[in-house]
């Protein structure tokens, strides 16, 4: 397992740094030297860090796991777009041939009310798992259901639901979205359950926990402006918004709700 | 020691029934009294911690990541089996239960993978019931594939992403658990210790990711689901995260470690571009449905692949393997692509690749078919290499991706040590030596749904619930040591970064402990690592301070972790003189194929850790073979 060597690619970063929750935080200018286009966007910066370690500073600070698209740990905003300049991919899916020698890279964290950052790059998500926790999910026990073939789906709808379905959590729609809206996150969730017959059940409990859910973390509302659908590395569409809006409407009774657009920035 | 896996007695189709109604049961008001510890939460943590809230016990969960749901069961691409025979092509519970044992050499316990073949049925209808959209035909019916190792068509998947939904599906009965307030999840946490006491496991020793606190929990019982240890060789498919570190620190309280050797280096993976690089990106096995896998038939031949006539391509597996053709097993399909490249007929940079040709099925088939069926691998596959795998073959490349080996356990999942359970790819249990695709998932959700629910109660119900807790002084002195351990690393302050041993220590192992392995070969593994560790503990430089994020500091214990296991994995490699699934002894085969010594090696190798830099001791536990023949591993 050798390769050739790093590449010859100069780069000027501004990375946000920000020691924790507390610090006010800033932008702080790095170079990147040698790099190959056939990097990704993360191993760029792990030549950074290793730089930066090497003359005894503090490594940049940033969430990953998988580097390959799935886990959706990854979370930068990368030029003022979230997971950077390429469509339907995540940040560590991000290759460096999308950028030419000398460009300069602005980097920063997540930007949402509801999404403290922690360090650097790193934000805390755990609305995103309270939403979830207030419906997300069958009810389905453990033991004691039918044989998987009992319930018939029709392709149609098992396809449309395996689109909703196949968001990673990352929160990219609430990051690109001006109110910071969790809309596309939340609807694709209540229409991968909803649009299937084990979920349709419990659909407008759910509907209305998971929306109550992301308002009470203080989530902003939708206003049409589907930044999250261009930004989404999974390319869940906002149709999927329109359909949950339908879904609620259809809950008896209906709880008035406020409407409060463009909050929650 | 001789160990004994206590597989139930009486006929391999009913030992499950029997054990189950042999074994003592928790009363359900009594439940909430017991506290569970579960370490990890892909595919069998969370749905252990899920079953386990929902069935009335106290239940505390664990991971690193950020939430329950980003585990590294979500990478799993292809698929997941069961024997539910939907297709009428001649499956059965039988079938897949031997072509398990036989996928993994011979080399599991019966009884265990018996158990998983039989529950495989129940978890499809557990993920349908959960949500899983699985694909489905157009009369609404689920769909298969076909997996390597199989001649039936036995794998049910969610497009290229069966285990990113199977996880989100046991994600989400852990959350409906979180909120009735069954389950506590304890995210951005790391086990740094088991605290045993008088021989028992009852807690955990954390540092909180964030904080940076040591924490302590106590339980009355552990039961880790931590995954793998391949990132051992630095370059795998595993996620950046995934590390030892768990299970090593419970074989150090006494834990055994059972076949480290046996790791699994899959076949179809994008090739390796340059030093940089951080990880390997898989290609799912599923793509081997339509893909032939070929390489030049002429050495050195650079041309490129369209101008390669078809009399020139050398479709080795087919021609191999007649009769599974492109769906050899994995241990086989990557010694094979390594042939082709060691005879200097790889191509793509440095020679390190074969092609995986999609030409014929997309003449066949159409390429929207194909689309339908691997779109998002392709696009992954063009993302990275920027190459489109419609108009021209992917290049893929073996590279390591699972391992088998792991702490060891009896038949209740339950380690030598009283109270600690491990599921999931952290034990050793059911893939023998080589595990089949679409596997993994299956054992997860198997250990976590339907074994682990059963088989803890049995120990549960012979101890006292909250007999020890954390004010026991043994929680203390494992909080004191590993803060003590904390403050080492980061006072080294030597010249090289973590990921640079780390760099080093992989390299050591993929050239003498990967893919062929040689007694030469071990033993200069077994010298270069311990010469690697000794100057990581006086030259590491570890970065930033005690009480607050330090990712460095993260990897620096991952890697201190990998640098004494590595070495326990050569020893182990080079103690099994035979060939047998992932582990290739060059000395002992039959022109290229594996040679499995039954007579000397039938037995599952269970280390006990004696220190660091002393020998660990070797225990056996014999397997023996009731049910079928062993005979030698055929897929011609
Ligand atoms: S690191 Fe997993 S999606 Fe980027």
């Amino acid at each position: 397992m050798s390769g050739s060597a790093h590449g010859n690619m100069n780069l000027t970063l501004h990375v946000w740094r920000q020691k924790d929750a507390k610090d006010k935080g800033r932008l702080e200018q790095y170079e990147a030297k040698g790099i190959s286009p056939d990097m990704s966007f993360l191993e760029m910066l792990d030549v950074v860090n290793e730089d930066l370690i090497k003359k005894g500073k503090d490594p940049i600070v940033f969430d990953h796991d998988c580097r390959e698209g799935i886990c959706g740990m990854c979370s930068q905003m990368i030029n003022g777009i979230a997971h950077g300049p390429d469509t339907d991919i995540t940040a560590c899916q991000l290759h460096m041939r999308k950028f030419k020698d000398g460009d300069a890279i602005f980097i920063e964290p997540w930007r949402a009310k509801a999404f403290p950052v922690l360090k650097d790059l790193m934000v805390d998500r755990g609305a995103l798992d309270r939403i979830i926790q207030s419906y997300g999910y069958t009810s389905a026990k453990t033991g004691g259901v039918p044989d998987g073939n009992a319930i018939l789906i029709s392709k149609e709808n098992a396809d449309l639901s395996m689109d909703a379905a196949a968001c990673i959590g990352c929160g990219a729609c609430v990051a690109s979205c001006p109110n910071a809206s969790a809309m596309l996150f939340v609807s694709a969730k209540v229409s991968h359950l909803g649009l299937l017959p084990q979920g349709e059940v419990e659909a407008a409990r759910r509907v209305r926990a998971m929306v109550e859910a992301m308002d009470a973390e203080g989530f902003g509302n939708c206003t049409n402006h589907y930044e999250c659908e261009a930004t989404c590395p999974k390319g869940i569409k906002a149709t999927f918004i329109s359909r949950m809006n339908r879904e609620l409407m259809k809950t008896i009774p209906c709880p008035p709700r406020e409407v409060k657009a463009g909050g929650g920035a | 020691m001789i160990l004994d896996g206590k597989a139930p007695s009486g006929p391999l189709a009913q030992k499950w029934d029997k054990h189950r109604q042999d074994m003592k049961l928790v009363n359900p008001a009594n439940k909430r009294k017991y506290k569970i510890l579960v370490v990890g939460t892909g595919l069998a943590g969370g749905a252990a911690a899920a079953t386990l809230g929902e069935l009335g016990y106290n239940v505390e969960a664990f991971c690193y990541q950020d939430s329950a749901r980003r585990a590294h069961s979500i990478a799993a691409q292809g698929g997941i089996n069961a024997a539910k025979n939907y297709p009428n092509d001649s499956d059965s519970i039988f079938r897949l239960f031997y072509d398990t044992v036989k996928g993994g050499d011979f080399r599991a316990r019966e009884a265990d993978v018996y158990r998983l073949a039989t529950v495989s049925n129940n978890i499809i209808d557990q993920c349908v019931a959960q949500g899983v959209p699985f694909a489905r035909d157009y009369a609404g019916y689920l769909d298969n594939r076909s997996f390597g190792g199989a001649q039936v068509s036995r794998t049910f998947y969610a497009r290229g992403q069966t285990g990113q939904q199977l996880l989100i599906g046991a994600y989400q009965a852990l959350s409906r658990q979180v909120k009735a307030g069954s389950v506590k999840v304890h995210a951005r946490r790391e086990m740094l210790d088991l605290v045993v006491v008088d021989g028992q496991a009852k807690g955990i020793t954390c540092r909180n990711l964030v904080t940076g606190q040591i924490e302590s929990f106590w339980g009355d019982a552990v039961v880790l689901c931590t995954g793998g240890y391949v990132n051992v060789f630095y370059l795998s498919t595993n996620a950046m995260g995934c590390s030892v570190t768990a299970g090593w620190r419970a074989a150090k309280k006494g834990a055994f470690f059972a076949n480290p050797c046996y790791t699994q280096i899959h076949p179809t993976c994008i090739p390796q571009t340059g030093d940089h690089q951080s990880k390997l990106t898989l290609m799912s096995e599923s793509l081997r449905n339509d893909g032939r896998c070929w390489a030049p038939k002429k050495q050195g031949d650079n041309r490129a692949p369209g101008q390669i006539p078809e009399d020139e391509r050398d479709y080795y597996l087919e021609r191999k393997y007649p009769s599974f053709g492109n769906l050899a097993p994995r241990d086989i399909a990557s010694r094979a692509a390594k042939e082709q490249c060691d005879d200097n007929r790889g191509v793509g940079p440095g020679g390190r690749g074969v092609y995986l040709d999609f030409a014929d099925s997309i003449k066949r088939l159409g390429q929207e078919k194909i689309e339908e069926r691997y779109g998002n691998l392709f696009q992954m596959y063009e993302k990275i290499t920027d190459e489109n795998g419609y108009k021209q073959p992917m290049r893929i490349y073996p590279a390591p991706h699972y391992s088998m080996g792991g702490l060891w356990v009896d038949y209740n999942c339950m380690s030598n040590l009283p109270g600690l359970f491990v599921l999931g790819e952290a034990n050793f249990s059911v893939h023998g030596a080589n595990r089949l695709g679409a596997s993994a998932l299956m054992q997860g959700l198997a250990d976590g749904y339907f074994v682990i629910p059963y088989t803890i109660a049995d120990y549960l119900a012979r101890i006292t619930p909250g007999k020890v807790t954390d004010a026991h002084p043994e929680f203390k002195a494992s909080a004191d040591a590993v803060k003590a351990e904390m403050d080492k690393l980061l006072a080294i302050k030597g010249k090289k970064t973590v990921s640079e041993f780390h760099r080093e220590l992989g390299k050591i192992m993929w050239n003498n402990v990967g893919m062929a392995r040689s007694d030469a070969s071990l033993k200069e593994a077994l010298k270069l690592i311990p010469a690697l560790r000794e100057e990581f503990w006086q030259n590491v430089n570890v970065t930033g301070g005690n009480g607050e994020v330090n990712q460095q500091l993260e990897n620096a214990w991952r890697v201190a972790d990998f640098l004494e296991f590595g070495e326990l994995l050569a020893r182990d490699a080079l103690n099994r003189k035979e060939s047998c699934g992932g582990h290739f002894r060059v000395e002992y085969q039959d022109k290229g194929e594996a040679q499995r010594d039954d007579e000397n090696y039938c037995y599952a190798a269970a280390w006990e850790f004696k220190g660091v830099d002393k020998e660990p001791e070797l225990h056996k536990e014999p397997l023996k073979f009731e049910n079928i023949e062993l005979a030698v591993r055929s897929y011609k």
